[in-house]
């Protein structure tokens, strides 16, 4: 039988507000422990909780760019559950009246575009941070994360396979960073997600029984956990087996999830009205002052970069996929850099380096002039495209400028004909037998030759140049 | 009038964390029963045309500016916590 896979998706998002989303602490990241608490958000008795009018805007601004109808009037619940990580045994959330919904974002996937429904986005508050001390059967707690205005994200359960999941949450994450609503640091926490997922044979409606999948701590972990989550529920269900209603983490040294409990029944949160928070009303105004801060967002700088520099699809999709990495472009451009030599290095070696450093392009000293100098001075011809590979790892680990490390190095390409025809036949001279493989029809002997006179100068003989006059010489013998 | 279930208390009861003998669910059942009759009262009017009520008060956005303001001190957060490591809280381990 063959089986289709459904996945849903949970993100939270952390917003970028200065202060809490209900009292004015501090939501600075990697601050001492519990030093940005108050009785609000510790719930003390008798205090009052006052929105944070910047929360509201960022919510909203994020169900804007995700396309969700925003709520005429809008109110917050308390979600009740006793654990350590909330000090009032209720998180407040929104229940039945969320802040955006019906919403949508369009993937890529091999080349194919899809539509997938946000079903609603609502406004809560972070809990705190909990560390499990190993074997001393202790906690400790940690409070400074109480209050951190979140975002959740819902999606619809339009999601068929690991990899749309993982183009989902690349251009979730986009869009957060572009909106700039949050930074999206998944190593610090201010974004995380869960996913749920269940199998159905091909042709039946009914949706089959879920599993909840946490600790998913990079969007790779998701892609994983969840291939291997639909491998095990296909295998149990091939077997005869039952899938039950569980919570599962995906464990990366063993890369497969584990169960972590079954859950019986619906959790019983009974939200009810937070009697501390009056309602919210949002009318056309405030929507529409919103509405003006939303910028260009990722696919339309995508089809900017297409239509205006004809730039290739693929390319277009890497470098907007991240708002530094794509502004780093613009600002190279308005300097006048040539966009698809601009675009071919940032898609080549920087990303290369980025990667392969596991940073990002706002880490590295680089800067968009240095690469769009670096760029011209291939262009004029002052450098070999293959001395530019020094150069340009000199930019982007130490920073500086182009032409000044040009010189400093003594890097300029030489282009100078005497000086080259002499390299030409020093290497003829020394390499006899490859010019006599050459003229007895071997066309690669050339391409040694071009080696050795590469060598000789030290990379930096023109490579053009070079080809010519061994031609030349060569003829001659 | 339909009466709560003891199955219904003792759900409550765990929700709530609270251990309860069977001579205290009997007779808290009674007086829930008192309660829920109390509430009832309130299905005696006609709420077709009302919408639901989620505040008492008709006030509306209230909001503060995104400012930061001092915190407590860690000592004055900590006061109330009987066990404390690292200027954290120490608590027994719940696994969830």
């Amino acid at each position: 039988m063959s089986y289709e896979t459904i996945i849903g998706l949970e993100v939270h998002v952390e917003l970028k507000t200065n202060s809490k989303i209900f009292c004015s602490c501090s939501t600075e990241f990697g601050a001492p422990a519990n030093t940005h608490t108050c009785p609000i958000c510790l719930g003390h008795p008798g205090v009052l909780p006052v929105l944070n009018r910047q929360a509201v805007d960022f919510a909203m601004k994020a169900s804007m760019a995700l396309n969700c109808d925003i709520a005429e009037r809008t109110k917050f619940d308390r979600k009740n559950y006793f654990y350590p990580d909330n000090p009032k045994a209720y998180q407040i959330s929104q229940f039945d009246e969320p802040i955006g919904e019906n919403g949508w974002i369009d993937i890529e996937v091999n080349g194919e575009k899809k539509r997938i429904g946000i079903t609603r986005l609502h406004l809560e508050e972070d809990a705190g941070k909990l560390t499990h001390l190993e074997g001393e059967g202790h906690s400790l707690v940690d409070y400074n994360r109480v209050g951190t205005p979140l975002v959740e994200i819902v999606s619809e359960p339009d999601i068929r396979t690991p990899e749309e999941a993982y183009a989902y949450l690349e251009k979730l994450k986009a869009i957060m960073q572009y909106t700039e609503v949050s930074d999206c640091k998944m190593e610090e926490g201010s974004l995380r997600c869960d996913a749920n997922i269940s199998i159905r044979p091909v042709g039946q409606e009914k949706f089959g029984t879920k599993a909840e999948l946490k600790n998913l701590n990079s969007f790779t972990h998701v892609q994983k956990g969840l291939e291997y989550e639909e491998t095990r529920q296909r295998e149990e269900v091939e077997n005869g087996g039952e899938i039950l209603q569980e919570t599962r983490r995906w464990d990366e040294q063993a890369k497969k999830t584990i169960l972590m409990r079954v859950k019986e029944g619906s959790d019983d949160y009974r939200y009810f009205p937070d009697p501390d928070l009056v309602n919210l009303y949002i009318d056309k105004e405030w929507k529409e002052r919103v509405e003006a801060t939303i910028p260009e967002l990722p696919d339309a700088r995508k089809d900017r970069y297409m239509k205006k520099y004809d730039l290739p699809a693929y390319d277009a999709g890497v470098l907007t996929q991240q708002k530094a990495m794509s502004d780093f472009f613009e600002q190279g451009l308005a300097l006048g850099g040539p966009a698809k030599p601009l675009s071919n290095w940032l898609m080549g070696e920087v990303n290369a380096y980025l990667n392969q450093h596991d940073k990002d392009i706002q880490d590295v000293p680089l800067t968009p002039k240095a690469l769009v100098d670096m760029i011209a001075l291939i262009e004029k011809g002052t450098i070999s495209s293959k001395i530019a590979k020094q150069v340009f790892k000199e930019l982007i680990e130490n920073g500086g400028e182009a032409e000044a490390i040009v010189e400093e190095k003594g890097l300029v390409q030489i282009s100078d004909e005497g000086a080259v025809r002499s390299m030409v036949n020093d290497a003829l001279d020394q390499n006899e037998q490859s010019v006599e493989d050459y003229k007895n029809g071997k066309g690669k002997a050339i391409g040694f030759l071009v080696g050795q006179v590469m060598k000789a100068s030290k990379g930096k003989a023109n490579p053009q140049l070079v080809n010519e006059l061994l031609k030349e010489e060569i003829d001659k013998r | 009038m339909e009466r709560i279930t003891e199955e219904q208390i003792r759900h409550v009861a765990e929700l709530a964390r609270l251990e309860l003998k069977d001579e205290e669910i009997r007779h808290f059942g009674e007086q829930l029963d008192k309660i829920i009759d109390a509430a009832q009262q309130l299905n005696e009017l006609d709420t077709e045309n009302i919408a639901p009520t989620s505040h008492v008060l008709d006030v509306r956005n209230v909001l503060r500016d995104d400012e930061v303001k001092p915190s407590l001190p860690r000592e004055e957060a900590l006061k109330n916590a009987p066990d404390q490591q690292d200027g954290q809280i120490r608590v027994p381990s719940i696994l969830e």
